[in-house]
């Protein structure tokens, strides 16, 4: 690691100044890739201006149907949540698969959808569930969100405060694991609510989460594991790499897809 | 047995240190004015380099020096050398170029060591490497050992055309040709054995001092095998001689063979303090080691095996391109030549066998012994294609196993080596009762009611430990002698001191030496300690690596253990006015047999101090040393029994059961033998699996260099094993041991992927089984 300089910001409006006076600044939330990234040299933020402390970032609120997840809020929380269990579990149980125990422990949701590893978890279900990120500055849909690997719609200086969604009739998750990095290779998340069917895929595509039209068409119509069996999955704009071709991560789709509707 | 004794559970002593974070490995190690190392290292595969300009760097904040090559050579500090010759079939000694421990001239792979930064922190020495500039002319580059044969490739060394290192063979050519052409059936396959990062636990490390004052250096290092390491330094690397060089290997996390070479680092940093006047201290990082620790395996081979209309195996003809990386470590001759192809008999009565084994050059991190060294190799090749006879024959891999067992020892096989026990049968049937494989059919169809594809595979294999007769191995090219040395120390109150010329790296020597002294003489494991691993304490010893420390090295304490016994009894008869033959020691007593008259053990040790009343001429003390130079090799056997379901739709295995039993010949402590086995079968399944090293093929750089891409087994991979032993006890040592450190590695990646195919109804699938490969190969079985 090079040396950096440390500030803990007390609130946003705190963290926003000290952003603004110092030279090659990152945000830092839980660090579970910033972090790691410095210590390979990799990354040589000169400050570093701490979220984490910042308390009207952080906790889980749910009024009806309508979930608010303060961006500190860490893995472990979204994963043991009581309320949250009750209106959309399928996030839950994706928050308990992130990391390991360790991670889950100080990884937060506003760091992973700021990084938008394009085999983070969180991606997958905040474009399913047709989430907004809500930003210091103004509120952005999933959709508007996520624009390529490791690139979201985020203006240099603005930080993620919240995430907030309304929880559908019925949500699930399924990844299938890299065996090396226990990242998804392949996950996919599926939700049925008012605004219909929505299916968002991370860790395949080439250019990081996508929805498949395909397979929402399937479930619209059917909405069951079965209907996934005649959806073709094109293999064309996934990645491929050391583990997983193009087209393995293209059957991967589908039966993470099916195994999400199963669990849903 | 006793409590204590030989075949006694006995926690642990040295435990209490490494779980509670009291170890004391090199890295810990801190002395006055000790500053850090950071390595520049290559960042190409294969170059030629043009120049190295240090100014900018040398003027960085903290630096102490900047060194490189030229100085290093100027210094008269020698190449690394390969300890083992091996001659090619038309007679020629194998051709090495030469490995500079810092390259000025060619670097040929990526992590090739170029320049030592000593700074005042390991920060500093980090950015001063960056600031470092090479100009590189930039070479091709070739990774794959097959392909740098191939004409037109680059060439890697001067002296090895081709990049062919040897071509060598081991048995009879003519017969296994005639043998292969009248079989009734012969099996063939073509067979890769995947490479492999070794990973310990606690990466490389080491603490060169040299005190200026004494004209002396201290080398603290992450080693399997101190005086080896001295040795090798002295003679050949012109370091210092002997007498003025200490190497200590303090505790030290694991080593799977990846420390038993003696590496570049160790000797730049010895000679850097000198050159600095500071002691240096440098330890790897994850990602060194995944560049630079030598890695096991890397064989491409084709394999015939030929069989008589009986079922009988009539000859075995083995093809082998071994990987040999972009320099010769120090045993990497031997792996794929004499721990490889003498143990291709297996454990079946072959007539016939021909093994021919190319090594080659390419842009590759150096590949030496890995836990089991050859023969994993070996089993991996013998049991894939028994297992694929036995389905193209139609009949029951364990019926065509027990057809071809060899059933009387001592047995001579084409290959080599002389099988002196075993009862290959004994551990066959106990694995079949234990993993019920009567019963599979019906779990098979069960999972098919699940949509999972059940499959089941054995592997019998057999090794050999106990490295080993040194005259033997001195005929077959190796540089050094195999034997081992102890020294019994009795202190004058009857405490004992065993110093072993073996080194524990993670095997709990200091729990099983212990209670062959708390066995032989009855006294408490307490009261004696196991000093190991610093050549100014210690004798002349080989270290500890193929599983020898039990067979070898403890044979070289029961050698010094009789001359003790021989002479503490000389003195209890003396002071009990008995005849020396009538004295027995029993519970730490010496007594007189048959009488009441008896001595405690402190007290003869004290007589043979106090020397008041000794035997006419005796020389006074209790101490005594032995070098043992072991008779034969030893043979380790057993058969493992995996059961995997696949799932169809992802190909991801899951073991849902692992049986192995083994015969290791008598058993010292069996909660560290089991514990032994797990942790080998731990990375067998890690091979079988999950591990694979891979470099990009087209510049030669390493693509899994983290954890990110390196795939390494997790608890959650892994299923309990069931782990028995069948006892036939070593007649060639005197405690009947055989061996059980890398048996679970070498046994369980066949019987792995056997199941594996046998789920998948596909016999071409190679290791590691990843998802994506084990879902290609079943749907490709459609």
């Amino acid at each position: 690691m090079y040396a950096t300089n440390y500030h803990r910001a007390s609130s946003v409006q705190d963290a926003l100044a000290l952003k603004s006076s110092t030279d090659e600044t990152k945000y830092l939330s839980g660090g579970m890739t910033l972090i790691a990234t410095m210590k390979q040299r990799l990354a040589a933020p000169s400050d570093l201006v701490d979220l984490r402390h910042v308390a009207d970032m952080k906790g889980i609120t749910v009024s009806g149907r309508s979930v608010h997840l303060g961006a500190g809020t860490t893995h472990y929380d979204v994963s043991a949540s009581a309320a949250l269990k009750s209106v959309c579990p399928a996030i839950c149980h994706l928050a308990s698969h992130i990391g390991d125990p360790h991670v889950r422990h100080m990884g937060t949701i506003g760091g992973s959808v700021a990084n938008n590893d394009p085999a983070a978890d969180y991606p997958a279900a905040l474009l399913a569930l047709d989430a907004v990120i809500v930003t210091d500055r103004r509120q952005i849909s999933a959709a508007e969100f996520f624009t390529g690997l490791f690139e979201t719609a985020l203006e240099e200086d603005e930080i993620v405060t919240a995430v907030t969604f309304e929880a559908p009739e019925k949500a699930g998750y399924s990844k299938f694991a890299n065996p090396a990095s226990r990242y998804a290779m392949t996950g996919v998340f599926v939700a049925k609510g008012a605004g219909g069917v929505r299916v968002a895929v991370t860790g395949a595509g080439a250019d990081g989460v996508f929805r498949h039209a395909g397979l929402e068409q399937a479930l619209s119509a059917n909405w069951s594991p079965e209907a996934v069996a005649g959806v073709t999955v094109d293999s064309s704009n996934l990645m491929a790499d050391i583990h997983a071709s193009a087209e393995y991560r293209a059957n991967l789709v589908k039966v993470m897809a099916k195994r999400a509707v199963a669990a849903a | 047995m006793g409590l204590e004794g030989i075949g006694a559970r006995v926690v642990r002593k040295e435990d209490k240190r490494f779980l509670t974070g009291k170890g004391r490995y090199t890295d810990d190690m801190t002395v006055p004015g000790m500053k850090y190392a950071f390595f520049v290292r290559s960042a190409h595969a294969h170059a030629r380099i043009v120049s190295i300009d240090t100014s900018a760097a040398k003027d960085m904040p903290g630096i102490i020096d900047i060194l490189g090559g030229k100085e290093l050579q100027a210094d008269g500090i020698g190449n690394l050398i390969c300890g083992w010759m091996i001659h090619s079939k038309d007679g020629s000694p194998m051709k090495m170029g030469a490995w500079r421990p810092l390259a000025h001239e060619t670097v040929r792979y990526v992590g090739d060591a170029i320049a030592i930064v000593v700074a005042d922190s390991l920060a500093e020495a980090r950015d001063a490497a960056e600031a470092v500039v090479v100009e590189y002319d930039v070479l091709p580059a070739v990774t794959q050992a097959s392909r740098a044969l191939e004409a037109g490739q680059p060439q890697i060394h001067p002296e090895a055309s081709n990049n062919l290192i040897f071509d060598w063979q081991l048995g009879d050519a003519d017969s296994t040709d005639a043998a292969v052409a009248r079989a009734a059936h012969v099996t063939e396959m073509k067979i890769v054995n995947n490479r492999l990062s070794p990973n310990p636990m606690e990466p490389r490390a080491t603490l060169g001092i040299y005190d200026e004052a004494e004209d002396h250096y201290t080398c603290y290092t992450t080693s399997q095998n101190p005086h080896v390491a001295r040795l090798v330094m002295s003679a050949f690397y012109n370091v210092a001689p002997e007498n003025k060089l200490r190497v200590i290997a303090p505790d030290v996390g694991g080593g799977f063979g990846s420390k038993i070479y003696i590496y570049p680092e160790e000797i730049v940093c010895l000679w850097a303090s000198k050159k600095t006047g500071v002691p240096v201290k440098w330890t790897s990082d994850r990602t060194e080691a995944f560049l630079t620790d030598a890695h096991g395996r890397d064989h491409e081979t084709t394999v015939k095996m030929a069989f008589d209309a009986d079922h009988r195996i009539i000859g075995l003809k083995v093809d082998t391109i071994a990987n040999i990386g972009a320099y010769m470590s120090l045993f990497s001759s031997a792996t794929p030549t004499y721990l490889y192809a003498t143990l291709l008999s297996g454990q079946y009565d072959i007539p016939a066998i021909h093994a021919n084994v190319r090594a080659v050059y390419t842009n590759t991190a150096p590949v030496d012994a890995y836990r089991g060294a050859g023969r994993p190799e070996a089993t991996y090749v013998m049991e894939r294609t028994m297992e694929t006879a036995a389905r193209e024959l139609g009949i029951a891999p364990a019926e065509l196993r027990r057809k071809n067992f060899i059933r009387s020892f001592p047995h001579q096989t084409p290959v080599i080596m002389n099988y002196d026990a075993g009862d290959f049968e004994a551990s066959l049937n106990a694995a079949l009762a234990a993993s019920d494989y009567a019963g599979f059919p019906a779990r098979k169809a069960e999972a098919a009611t699940r949509g999972m594809k059940r499959g089941i595979g054995m592997s019998c294999y057999i090794e050999a430990c106990g490295i080993a007769p040194s005259a033997a191995v001195g005929s077959l090219g190796a540089g050094v002698g195999l034997w081992e040395s102890a020294e019994v120390r009795v202190n004058a109150v009857g405490t004992i001191e065993v110093l072993t010329g073996s080194h524990s790296h993670g095997q709990g020597h200091e729990t099983t030496f212990a209670q062959l002294i708390a066995d032989r003489f009855g006294v408490s494991m307490d009261s004696v300690n196991i000093v190991h691993g610093d050549t100014d304490k210690v004798q002349m010893g080989m270290g500890t690596y193929g599983s020898r420390s039990g067979a070898v090295g403890m044979s070289a304490i029961v050698k010094a253990l009789d001359k003790v016994e021989a002479k503490a009894k000389k003195i209890a008869a003396h002071l009990m006015e008995a005849d020396e033959s009538d004295i027995v020691i029993e519970n730490g007593e010496l007594k007189v047999a048959g009488t009441d008259k008896t001595l405690p053990w402190f007290q003869v040790a004290l007589a043979a101090y106090t020397a008041h009343n000794l035997p006419s001429g005796m020389e006074p003390g209790l101490k005594e040393t032995a070098f043992y130079d072991p008779s034969n090799f030893t043979f380790p056997a057993g058969c493992y029994i995996c059961e995997v379901e696949v799932d169809p739709e992802t190909g991801k295995t899951q073991i849902v059961q692992f049986v192995a039993a083994d015969d290791f010949g008598n058993i010292i402590n069996p909660m560290i033998v089991e514990g032994q086995v797990h942790g080998g079968i731990a990375q067998g399944i890690g091979q079988a699996l999950l591990e694979a090293v891979h470099y990009d093929p087209a510049n030669g750089q390493l693509i899994t260099a983290s954890y990110m891409d390196y795939a390494m087994p997790r608890a959650d991979d892994l299923p309990s094993f069931q782990v028995s032993h069948q006892t036939t006890p070593c007649p060639s040592n005197p405690l009947g041991i055989k061996g059980c450190g890398e048996a679970g590695a070498i046994g369980s990646p066949p019987a792995l992927i056997n199941a594996i195919t046998d789920a998948i109804g596909n016999n071409e699938l190679n290791m590691p089984a990843t998802p994506q490969k084990v879902w290609l190969a079943a749907n490709a079985a459609h």
